[in-house]
């Protein structure tokens, strides 16, 4: 197994219960493992919850977290994959001065070429949203940088894999 | 807690529902669940609990301990030599703080327990009110599971699945907290006891290609070994798992809380692993061909140096626990399940074996460890007292009926060492934390879940005074538990670490006790002090005969060592013997 570093995302199925979240980042923290982004959302099971966390570590210690994750009593199903398992998408938004969408004619080629989208404008300001792959975020955020940002806020990770998850079967086999 | 699970994991006991206060409905769980005793200790938080259990006291056993870290650990005991789930509470703040140290001793020794704490009224939840602290999220790392409950309604839930979480699967400890407004309130209240948690799987399905595999490597083992722990005595899985390792012969091993799910005296227990453990089980674990882990967790004071240990065997890993799987050892078979399931499912594809010229070998190292360490612990020829003669004494007058209830250090090596153990559940000892006061709360817990059998509290003199509060709590129950302290003066192990490893530094290591016979006597428990060789007998008889409790100090050597030693970051076949 390898000893390299690699960056994993984490699913995992859960009840949704107060103090899980607290329950299950303890168990990166208590590794010294740092959490790279972490989203919790309902999933498409009805009430249940879906964690999504990306982190770098090896292989071996992903398989322990997984392994302790399951652990926890109100964990129903943990999975862990590889960038090139999962179809996913981070968000972003940042707030600019509004004078520079007309100031800076290349804002707007900016805002087009990168497929952002701009969600309100008044007098003071502007907003623009965009979704992607976290290249395509850090590209946008190095290219606006340059005119100024006034507010910029980034969303964790969310993921769904190529293959089938198993976890609806299993449920519904619970279920009845 | 949402009403459609609370259906699917609920089978109907009681069809009847009567209005009480959430209070009254706390003392109905714990007596649904079959709860007898609880050890605990009052605050402003749980007094409406506590007035509740002034009503049942003719049902439930209510044991005021002196310190919260007394009733956690006197429940451990309790469940330790029952088996049974053991039961405390506290009140908010500080008393639940207090409860974070046995927690954690439960939760790494594979403990059942329930704590219930007190919590102020949910209106003042996180205004910083008096004795208001976050036990839910404190303790979360160090449980199994844990809630809060802020209405009566949601208390028969609670319990349900904190005593079925607690008992099943790999135990551990839960706690609830319960505001006090939540007590006070009125619901109407019906007990289910939980059957089962759609997102939890308390044991593991057993693959029965993976128990072929195991019997198979077994079978063709030369050198096969045994290492056994408390996943035996957990699963019950004593009979299961003598019957295994007598058809296949194969010498069988114990980590400190494995040790009496088998007699001491068994042909096939070949001893302790681990730091202080034996040294033919040791050093063999890196000669042996098959290493059989059954219910135990490689931990690192078991495995000495990773890299170095069992490397040229091929290891079965028999665990519950699917997240212990190639935790530390990377294992070549792993068998999941239940321990004694597993076993007795095991036990007809092996074949009969007796591996005699390879029992020869434990035979031949232990002639060694004999010479070099035991013979000079048990006979001794120096003036000095030492802890393992004490053992010895206690072991011949005891029959090895008793349990032993250890402390932490050098005294607690020896007493797993020497203590000689007829019944399961007789070495009751902190393992994994390695609690300093763990001992005599423990023993009373013990000692009031099982009245008829001898338990003996052995401590040093340092760990006995960090929770020697619980006289007190011997006293007023007049639990009649044998206290022994080996008195060397000093905090014996980290003397000795300071002595092999740190140039004889001893710093903070030395200290000046009291007269413990006098603070004995003070809570009117009957005591003596044996300096010299020549009384030892006659006073450790004393205190078996003795009805009540009894407290026995000897003098020990002020220097003496625990050998054999595995250092710290040496392979196990590296063993010290001197």
């Amino acid at each position: 197994m390898s000893t390299e570093n690699k960056q994993y995302t984490v699913s995992i199925y859960t009840e949704n219960n107060i103090g899980l979240l607290n329950r299950i980042s303890a168990i990166f923290q208590r590794r010294h493992m740092n959490i790279e982004s972490l989203n919790t959302s309902p999933s498409e099971i009805d009430g249940v919850s879906r964690f999504t966390i990306v982190v770098n570590i090896t292989e071996s210690q992903m398989k322990k977290i997984q392994g302790q994750i399951e652990k926890q009593v109100e964990v129903i199903k943990a999975y862990y994959h590889t960038e090139e398992e999962i179809i996913y998408q981070e968000s972003c938004i940042f707030k600019m001065r509004s004078n520079l969408l007309f100031d800076e004619r290349q804002i707007q080629n900016i805002i087009k070429e990168s497929n952002a989208r701009i969600v309100t404008v008044n007098r003071d300001f502007f907003v623009i949203e965009k979704s992607g792959r976290k290249e395509e975020i850090d590209l946008l955020h190095r290219e606006l940088t340059v005119f100024g940002i006034m507010q910029f806020t980034r969303s964790g990770r969310i993921a769904v894999t190529k293959d089938e998850m198993k976890i609806s079967t299993m449920l519904k086999a619970l279920q009845h | 807690m949402k009403e459609t699970q609370t259906m699917q994991n609920q089978v109907k006991t009681a069809e009847t529902t009567e209005r009480i206060s959430g209070s009254e409905a706390v003392i109905k769980c714990l007596l649904a669940e079959g709860v007898d005793i609880l050890y605990g200790y009052p605050g402003g938080a749980i007094m409406p609990v506590y007035d509740e259990l002034y009503k049942y006291q003719d049902k439930i056993h209510h044991v005021l301990t002196r310190h919260e870290q007394g009733a956690t650990h006197s429940a451990q005991g309790y469940a330790r030599i029952s088996g049974k789930v053991g039961v405390c509470m506290a009140t908010s703040g500080p008393g639940a703080t207090n409860l974070i140290t046995g927690i954690a001793d439960a939760q790494i020794d594979s403990t059942p327990m329930v704590c219930i704490t007190g919590q102020v009224g949910s209106h003042l939840l996180g205004s910083d009110a008096f004795q208001e602290t976050d036990i839910v999220g404190i303790s979360t790392p160090v449980t199994k599971w844990n809630c809060q409950v802020t209405k009566a309604s949601q208390i028969p839930e609670a319990f349900a699945k904190a005593f079925y979480i607690a008992r099943s699967g790999r135990p551990g400890p839960v706690l609830i907290d319960i505001t006090k407004d939540a007590q006070f309130e009125e619901f109407d209240f019906k007990y289910e006891k939980c059957k089962g948690i759609r997102s939890y799987k308390p044991v593991p399905d057993t693959d029965e290609n993976s128990l072929k595999a195991a019997a198979e490597l077994i079978n063709n083992a030369k050198k096969p070994l045994v290492v056994w722990g408390q996943g035996v005595i957990l699963g019950k899985a004593e009979e299961e798992f003598k019957a295994v390792i007598e058809k296949a012969g194969i010498p069988s091993a114990w980590t400190i809380l494995g040790a009496s799910a088998i007699p001491t005296s068994h042909p096939l227990n070949v001893g302790m692993v681990g730091m202080h453990g034996n040294y033919a089980p040791n050093v063999l674990t890196n000669d042996c061909d098959v290493l059989i882990a059954i219910g135990m967790r490689f931990d690192d004071r078991v495995t000495g140096n990773l890299e170095t240990y069992a490397k040229q065997a091929k290891i079965i890993h028999f665990d519950i626990d699917p997240a212990e799987i190639d935790k530390n050892v990377k294992t070549d078979v792993a068998v999941l399940g239940d321990s004694k399931a597993s076993l007795k499912s095991l036990l007809p594809l092996l074949n009969e074996n007796s591996h005699n010229d390879w029992h020869q070998k434990f035979k031949d190292l232990y002639k060694i460890e004999y010479e070099k360490v035991i013979k000079d612990d048990l006979h001794p020829t120096k003036e000095g007292l030492t802890m393992a003669e004490v053992l010895k004494e206690i072991n011949i007058q005891t029959k090895g009926d008793a349990a032993i209830v250890s402390d932490v250090g050098q005294h607690q090596m020896t007493a797993c060492r020497y203590a000689e153990f007829n019944k399961t559940k007789s070495n009751i000892t902190s393992g994994g934390l390695g609690t300093m006061g763990f001992a005599l709360p423990a023993a009373i817990g013990a000692k009031m879940a099982a009245p008829d059998r001898e338990v003996v509290m052995i401590a040093g003199d340092g760990g006995y005074q960090m929770t020697i509060q619980e006289l007190g709590t011997i006293f007023q129950q007049k639990v009649p538990v044998k206290i022994v302290v080996l008195n060397n003066e000093f905090l014996g192990m980290v003397r000795q670490w300071q002595q092999l490893f740190f140039d004889k530094r001893y710093a903070s290591t030395e200290m000046v006790n009291p007269d413990f016979v006098a603070i004995a006597k003070g809570y009117s428990i009957e005591a003596q002090k044996v300096t010299e060789r020549k009384d030892l007998k006659a006073a450790v008889k004393e205190m078996i005969d003795c009805e009540g409790p009894y407290f026995l100090e000897v003098r020990v050597e002020k220097e003496g060592n625990v050998f054999p030693m595995i250092p710290t970051g040496a392979s196990v076949s590296d063993i010290r013997l001197e």
